[in-house]
C-alpha cells in the first residue's frame, strides 16, 4: 500500500538542514489552530503526498513535524495547519506573511488514496486529526466517480474547535458524500449531534467487506474508532491510521518516534491497523 | 572469514605498526589506563598500552587487577566504547546566520580526523558493524557518520580475556574477530614469547604492514591462536539463550518480570551510555540572544529519560517498567526487525556499569523460565 | 394523513425489534403519539419522570443548565433511539432537560403503566431491561470517552 517516499536529492545529502520557506498566507482556524501557506525561497518546492509530513523549523527555536493539509492537486504554496501547543508551534502560529521558516521533507508514508479507488470510503477525523485527512477529502472529491460511497465523520471537542468550517459546509452541501459532524459537548445553539465521533460509525453507509477507512485524531480516538470499524465488519488491513510521536530527525535515526519496531517517521505515520493495532493496545509501548 | 594473509609480528613489530599509522596521518587511539579503568586514548607507542593489566567485572562492579604476564590486550571491555569517535556524544550539525530579508546562510560541521583504532575487540567490531547498519544502512544515511567511518583504520584484537559479564559467544560476535577490520591481531603470550598473529583484511591493511618486520605464520602459531579463541569461549561470564528471543519478548509485554526489574532500575541511563550500539540521540536547536545565529546540535540521548517519547503534549512511558522494557525489547527484539541483526553484542558493559547490577541475561532467562513453566 | 396504530409504529422501531406481537400490543396500551415543535421541551430537570419517549423522527438535546455557561448539551438521541430512563427507578425525577432540536415525533410510553406491566410479566420485564441496559451501556461508554477529554492539548 504505502511505501516510504523517495527522498529528494538535497535531503539525502544533507538530511538535517532545513530549506528556507516564506509564509505567504495565514488563516486562523480556531483559537489554537492556524493554517499557513509556505513557498520556497529558492528553487521549486517538494510536493507532499496526502499523509506525509514536513519538519517545520522556527529559526533558533526548534522543529516540529506537521502533516500536509492542502490540496495535493493544487499548484502553489504548501499548506500546513498547526496547533499551538508548545514553544515551536506557538512561534509558528504567531508568524505572518513574510516570515521565513525552515522546512525539511517530505517524510513518511502516505494515505495511498489511489489504492482505494473503487471502494467505499469511511473517513474518520477527530480534532486536529482532520488536518492530515483534508488532502484525502480533496483528492477524493476531485475524482469522485472513482470511488464508491464516501462517508466523512468528524468529531471535535466543541463547535468552536471545528476546523475548516466553511469547507465542511460546502462538502455537506454535496449530494455524493455523507458528512456527519459531532462534538463532545455543545452550548444551546448547536443543533447537530453531541457525542464521541465513534458514535457516527453505526449510521454511516458502507460495504464492510470492502470499505477502506482513513482514521486520524488523538491516539485513543484512533484505537476506539478502529475497534468500532472492525466490529462493523471492516478488515483491519483496510483501516489506515495516521499516528503521531515526537520526532527529532524524521529520518529514522534518533530513535524517539519508535512504536515497537516501527519508526513512525519512516514506516509511518500512516499504518494499517492490522500492522499496529496490537501495539496500540499495549500500555506505554 | 578467510584472511588475505597471515604473519606473525613481535612487540617491535607492533611498535612499528603504531609508528607507521602515525606517519600515514592517522591519530592512533588505543586502550590506555585512566582513572582506574581501561579506556580509549591517544597512543604514541606500545608503552602507552595497559601492559599487564586486566579487569574484573560483575554486576555493578569493575576493578583493575594486575596480571601475571605483560599482555597488552589482556582485559575485556572498559566503560567507553569506540562509539564516541564514530558517533560523538555531542556534535554540531550546522550553524546558520540571518542575512537580509530573513534569509539564512548555513555552514555544516567541521573537518574530520583520520583515526586508527588499535585494539578493537571482537564484540566492539561487531558493535561497529551494528552501528554501520543503523547510520549507513538501507535508510537515510547519516553523512557525518559515513564521513568519519570511511576514514577509520581498524586494528582488531581477538579477545583472550573475557570478563565476568561477557557473553559474546552467545551472541555470535566473538571471541574470534568477525568481518570489518583492516588488520586483526591475536596476542600470543606465554613464558617463552610475546608475539601477535596478524591477519590482513583490506588493501589498506596490506599497504600499512608492508614495511613492518614480520615472519611467516607457522602451524604452531595458528594452533596457539586457535587455543586463545577456545579458551576464551570457555570462560564467558554469562550466557544468553538467543533462540526465538524476538518472539519471546514480543509475547511478553505484560510479563510481571518487568515490574520486578522496575523496582530495581533507577533509570540512570548508564546502560545506554556504555552500550556500544545505542544510537538514540537528541537534536537541539539553539540561538544567540539576538536571534541572529542559530545552531543545531546532536547529542546522545537515552530512552530511559521521562521525556524521551511523547505523543501530543504528554509522555508515553512514564512508568519505570515501560522504560526498562523499551530498552531491553529494543536491544534484543525490535532491533532485529529494524536492522536485521540483534542490537546486542554481548560485551556485558550494561551489566557491569549498572549501579544496581541489573543483568539482561538474567532478565531474559527469568521471562523464558516462566514461559516454559 | 393516515394515523397508524401505535403497534405498527412500535414494531417498526429498532428498540422493539424481535419482540413478541402480544408484548408490543401490551406496551402499545401504555402509549400515545406525541409531537414536539423545534425548541419545545419534552421534560425538565426536577419534574416528575413518568414517561419515556420512543423517538420516531427528529433529534432531541439532553441538556444541563450550568450557571454561567448556559445550557450544555451532553447527548443527542435521535430517530431510532429511546430517551428517558429516570422513570425506571425512584425518585422518578428527570435529571436533565430534554429539548427538541427539530420537529420531533415520538411515542410516549407511560412509565407507571410500563413498570406495572413489567412487574406482572417478569419475562417481558427482563426482555425490556436487556434492551434498556444495552442502550445505557452504549451511552455510558460514550460519556466515559468524553470524560477523559481526548482532545485536551
Amino acid at each position: 500500500m504505502t511505501v516510504p517516499a523517495e527522498l529528494p536529492e538535497a535531503l539525502l545529502s544533507e538530511p538535517m538542514v532545513p530549506r528556507e520557506y516564506r509564509v505567504v498566507s495565514r488563516r486562523r482556524e480556531t483559537h489554537d489552530v492556524v493554517t499557513l501557506g509556505l513557498e520556497p525561497l529558492h528553487g521549486p518546492g517538494s510536493p507532499v503526498r496526502p499523509g506525509q509530513f514536513n519538519m517545520i523549523y522556527a529559526f533558533g527555536i526548534g522543529e516540529v513535524p506537521v502533516s500536509a493539509s492542502g490540496d495535493p492537486a493544487a499548484a502553489g504554496p504548501i499548506v500546513h495547519s498547526i496547533r499551538a501547543a508548545g514553544l515551536v508551534t506557538r512561534a509558528l502560529c504567531d508568524s505572518h506573511p513574510g516570515t521565513v521558516v525552515g522546512l525539511r521533507g517530505p517524510f513518511g508514508t502516505d494515505w495511498g488514496v489511489d489504492t482505494a479507488v473503487g471502494h467505499d470510503l469511511v473517513i474518520v477525523g477527530g480534532g486536529i486529526g482532520l488536518a492530515p485527512l483534508r488532502p484525502v477529502i480533496y483528492s477524493v472529491l476531485a475524482n469522485r466517480e472513482r470511488y464508491g460511497r464516501v462517508s466523512v465523520l468528524i468529531g471535535a471537542r466543541s463547535p468552536a474547535d471545528l476546523l475548516y468550517t466553511s469547507e465542511l459546509q460546502s462538502w455537506r452541501s454535496r449530494f455524493d458524500v455523507d458528512v456527519r459532524v459531532t462534538v463532545d459537548v455543545a452550548g444551546g445553539t448547536w443543533r447537530g449531534p453531541v457525542g464521541i465521533v465513534t458514535e457516527l460509525i453505526p449510521r454511516a453507509l458502507f460495504d464492510p467487506a470492502s470499505a477502506i477507512a482513513f482514521v486520524c485524531g488523538p491516539e485513543i480516538m484512533i484505537r476506539f474508532a478502529a475497534r468500532s470499524l472492525v466490529d462493523h465488519g471492516l478488515d483491519p488491513a483496510n483501516i489506515r491510521v495516521s499516528l503521531e510521536r515526537n520526532m527529532k530527525c524524521a529520518i529514522g535515526l534518533c530513535g524517539h518516534c519508535q512504536l515497537g519496531s516501527e519508526f513512525v517517521c519512516r514506516d509511518g505515520p500512516v499504518f494499517t491497523y492490522a500492522r499496529v493495532g496490537r501495539l496500540l493496545a499495549i500500555q506505554e509501548v | 572469514m578467510v584472511p588475505r594473509s597471515r604473519v606473525v609480528i613481535d612487540r617491535g613489530g607492533l611498535q612499528a605498526l603504531i609508528a607507521t599509522l602515525r606517519s600515514a596521518g592517522y591519530r592512533v587511539i588505543g586502550p590506555t589506563l585512566r582513572a582506574g579503568a581501561i579506556v580509549p586514548g591517544e597512543v604514541a607507542a606500545i608503552d602507552d598500552l595497559p601492559a599487564g593489566w586486566t579487569d574484573e567485572q560483575q554486576g555493578g562492579q569493575y576493578r583493575l587487577r594486575r596480571r601475571d604476564d605483560d599482555a597488552l590486550f589482556g582485559y575485556a571491555a572498559g566503560p567507553q566504547s569506540w562509539k564516541q569517535f564514530l558517533f560523538p556524544p555531542r556534535s554540531l550539525l550546522w550553524r546558520a546566520s540571518r542575512i537580509d530579508h530573513g534569509e539564512v546562510a548555513t555552514e555544516a560541521g567541521g573537518p574530520v580526523d583520520a583515526l586508527a583504532f588499535l585494539g578493537v575487540k571482537s564484540c566492539e567490531l561487531a558493535a561497529i558493524r551494528v552501528q554501520d547498519r543503523v547510520f549507513a544502512g538501507d535508510g537515510v544515511a547519516d553523512p557525518g557518520y559515513r564521513g568519519r567511518r570511511e576514514k577509520v583504520f581498524i586494528v582488531a584484537v581477538t579477545c583472550g580475556s573475557p570478563g565476568g559479564t561477557c557473553f559474546c559467544a552467545s551472541m555470535g560476535t566473538g571471541p574470534a574477530v568477525g568481518p570489518g577490520f583492516d588488520l586483526a591481531l591475536t596476542e600470543l603470550i606465554d613464558g617463552n614469547r610475546h608475539e601477535f598473529s596478524l591477519d590482513v583484511g583490506t588493501d589498506r591493511g596490506e599497504e600499512i604492514i608492508g614495511s613492518i618486520p614480520s615472519r611467516p605464520i607457522e602451524p604452531e602459531d595458528e594452533a596457539a591462536a586457535h587455543r586463545v579463541v577456545e579458551g576464551a569461549t570457555a570462560r564467558m561470564g554469562r550466557t544468553l539463550e538467543v533462540g526465538g528471543i524476538k518472539e519471546l519478548l514480543y509475547r511478553n509485554y505484560r510479563h510481571p518480570r518487568w515490574d520486578d526489574v522496575a523496582r530495581r532500575c533507577l533509570a540512570c541511563g548508564n546502560c545506554t551510555l556504555v552500550c556500544p550500539t545505542c544510537f538514540c540521540h537528541a537534536v537541539e536547536d539553539a540561538s544567540d540572544l539576538a536571534g541572529q545565529t542559530a545552531e543545531r546540535w546532536r547529542s546522545w540521548d537515552s530512552c530511559f529519560s521521562l521525556d524521551f517519547a511523547r505523543v501530543g503534549t504528554g509522555r508515553v512511558r512514564t512508568s519505570m517498567r515501560s522504560r526498562y522494557r523499551q530498552w531491553l525489547t529494543h536491544k534484543l527484539a525490535t532491533w532485529i526487525d529494524q536492522f536485521g541483526t540483534s542490537g546486542c553484542v554481548g560485551c556485558g558493559r550494561c551489566i557491569t556499569w549498572c549501579p544496581v547490577g541489573i543483568d539482561i541475561t538474567e532478565e531474559v532467562r527469568s521471562i523464558r523460565r516462566t514461559e516454559e513453566a | 394523513m393516515g394515523i397508524e396504530p401505535l403497534e405498527v409504529l412500535l414494531r417498526d422501531h429498532p428498540f422493539f425489534r424481535d419482540l413478541d406481537e402480544s408484548d408490543i400490543q401490551f406496551i402499545a396500551g401504555c402509549g400515545r403519539n406525541v409531537v414536539f415543535e423545534p425548541g419545545a421541551y419534552l421534560f425538565r430537570e426536577g419534574e416528575e419522570a413518568d414517561q419515556l419517549f420512543i423517538l420516531r423522527h427528529g433529534r432531541v438535546a439532553l441538556e444541563i443548565m450550568v450557571p454561567g455557561r448556559g445550557p450544555v448539551v451532553i447527548d443527542t438521541p435521535e430517530e431510532g433511539e429511546v430517551i428517558g430512563f429516570s422513570w425506571l427507578f425512584a425518585p422518578y425525577r428527570w435529571r436533565f432537560d430534554g429539548r427538541a432540536l427539530e420537529k420531533v415525533r415520538a411515542v410516549a410510553l407511560d412509565g407507571v403503566c410500563l413498570r406495572g406491566k413489567c412487574e406482572d410479566d417478569p419475562k417481558l420485564g427482563y426482555e425490556l431491561m436487556k434492551r434498556f441496559a444495552s442502550i445505557l451501556v452504549r451511552r455510558l461508554q460514550s460519556a466515559r470517552l468524553r470524560v477523559i477529554d481526548i482532545y485536551r492539548p
